[in-house]
């Protein structure tokens, strides 16, 4: 059996594809984690409850809520925050689809929602609004009202499915 | 808030967590998805000193089908298992209420059997063993035992689990021919715990209603086919000791019994 962890730990995990690791005790929450040892401080965190959804990473690239897990259940996990999502000058097509749309005002449910679209696309590529509106009943948003949010995810799924059919008709 | 110390084991044997209970029971707390826990844990509402997790235990993890039942070990995720592709014709009932069960980022991680040992009044799942009539499995270091629904299921947040034991299984009967399940509840926003939650099995000559958020548990009450149903529900709905709470009346909580009940044995939704 894995020794008990006593107050301080060092957590190796793989941080938007590079291997990473830092301190944790074994009660620091994965947030706090990411946010104050590797300073990925687009992890936001609202309401640590589960409610808000503002703290959505992805965990073996599943959506989850880092606000409901330990540091130290990620030893050995791949994790994936919003900075993993653009390259060095260029936004995601998600991303894209949200300034178009005017899909965030204050910005800071975004990254959770982002990161939640991510995993959602991708079992579900063509989504219908109704399954959008779903999808996003695990954040809260407090400025847009969420129509902007439903017509960049919608968007962005179109997109996607007229350029795979471009790309099959090349 | 943050959650007060505690020391963290993550054994990968199932034996391991059996005597690691058997040693701390009362002073250890089991966490599976976290879902529910964790916010516990953050609002300092329990401060173990030892936090066993399950979450890399690879026997607690599988679905299997078996003559009579279901088989869900306590490894696997609700997401895991709304997307496991026989589950419709298995046990409907789980078809239809599991995309109820808070959001599919909670669902990602919370776990079948999390959700039954924690137990919560207005919570899909035990709602759902309790109107199959299904069972769980509890061991620990003194042996291993099934307890059926209606005897697990004891109050708010309490069962009959014993501070040593570690539900390892739950077994949802099969779906029987001839026979509908149903589902419905109502809550403020969709993801939100119920107010009122509704499970029905249709036969050719019962009904057996499930009523979830109403009671400190939930509960199953067999209804006749050919009785007065408005009757029977009205007869239901004062039989479960409502209460008021932040969310709504007793009184609505019975209306919703009443209206709900009717809606879904008589126009199926
Ligand atoms: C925003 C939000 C909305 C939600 N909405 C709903 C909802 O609508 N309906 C609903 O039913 N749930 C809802 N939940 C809770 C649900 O997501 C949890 O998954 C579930 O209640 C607990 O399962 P878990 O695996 O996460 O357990 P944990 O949180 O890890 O544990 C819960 C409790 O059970 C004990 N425990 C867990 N597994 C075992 C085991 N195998 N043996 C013994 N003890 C064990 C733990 O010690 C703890 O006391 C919601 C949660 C959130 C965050
Ligand atoms: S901070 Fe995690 S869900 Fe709100
Ligand atoms: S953009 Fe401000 S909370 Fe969503």
């Amino acid at each position: 059996m894995e020794a008990v962890v006593k107050p301080r730990t060092v957590v190796q995990f793989e941080l938007n594809g590079r291997a990473r690791q830092g301190y944790a005790e074994s009660r620091t929450q994965l947030c706090d984690f990411l946010r104050h040892e590797t300073g990925a401080t687009g992890v936001h965190v609202g309401c640590e409850h589960g409610v808000c959804g503002a703290c959505t990473v992805l965990v073996d690239g599943k959506a989850v809520r880092s606000c409901l897990m330990l540091a130290v259940q990620v030893q050995g996990s791949r994790v994936e925050t919003v900075e993993s999502l653009a390259d060095e000058d260029l936004m995601s097509d998600l991303q894209q689809a949200f300034r178009r749309h005017h899909a965030l005002q204050c910005g800071f449910c975004t990254a959770g929602i982002l990161m939640s679209c991510v995993d959602y696309l991708e079992r579900e590529p063509e989504p219908t609004e109704t399954q959008v509106r779903d999808m996003l009943s695990g954040h809260l948003c407090r400025c847009t009202g969420y129509t902007g949010i439903v017509r960049a995810v919608l968007d962005v799924a179109h997109e996607r499915k007229t350029q795979q059919e471009n790309n099959n008709n090349v | 808030m943050k959650p007060a110390a505690f020391d963290y084991v993550s054994p990968t044997r199932k034996s391991d967590v059996l005597a690691l209970l058997a040693e701390h029971g009362q002073n250890a707390r089991i966490i599976a998805g976290g879902q529910s826990l964790m916010a516990v844990l953050n609002m300092r509402m329990t401060q173990p000193k030892l936090l066993i997790d399950i979450n890399r235990i690879d026997e607690l993890h599988y679905i299997e089908p078996q003559k009579r039942h279901l088989a869900v070990g306590a490894g696997v995720r609700q997401a895991e298992l709304l997307s496991w592709p026989g589950l419709a014709e298995a046990v409907p009932l789980l078809a239809r209420a599991m995309p109820w069960i808070g959001h599919f980022q909670t669902r990602n991680r919370g776990t079948v059997c999390g959700s039954l040992a924690h137990a919560d009044p207005s919570a899909e799942l035990p709602l759902c063993l309790t109107t199959l009539g299904g069972e769980v499995v509890l061991e620990s270091k003194r042996g291993r035992r099934t307890v059926v629904a209606e005897a697990f299921f004891q109050g708010i947040l309490t069962t009959d689990r014993r501070p040593d034991e570690l539900l390892t299984e739950v077994r949802f009967p099969m779906s029987q021919p001839g026979v509908e399940y149903r589902f419905n509840e109502i809550a403020m926003r969709h993801g939100d715990f119920a107010i009122v939650s509704l499970a029905a099995v249709i036969g050719a000559d019962a009904i057996r209603l499930g009523v979830g958020g109403v009671a400190d548990r939930p509960v199953a009450r067999n209804l006749e086919r050919d009785q007065d149903l408005a009757g029977a529900l009205n007869e239901t709905a004062w039989s479960l000791d409502a209460q008021d709470d932040v969310q709504a009346t007793a009184a609505y909580r019975r209306q919703m019994v009443r209206e709900l009940g009717k809606r879904l044995i008589e126009e199926g939704y």
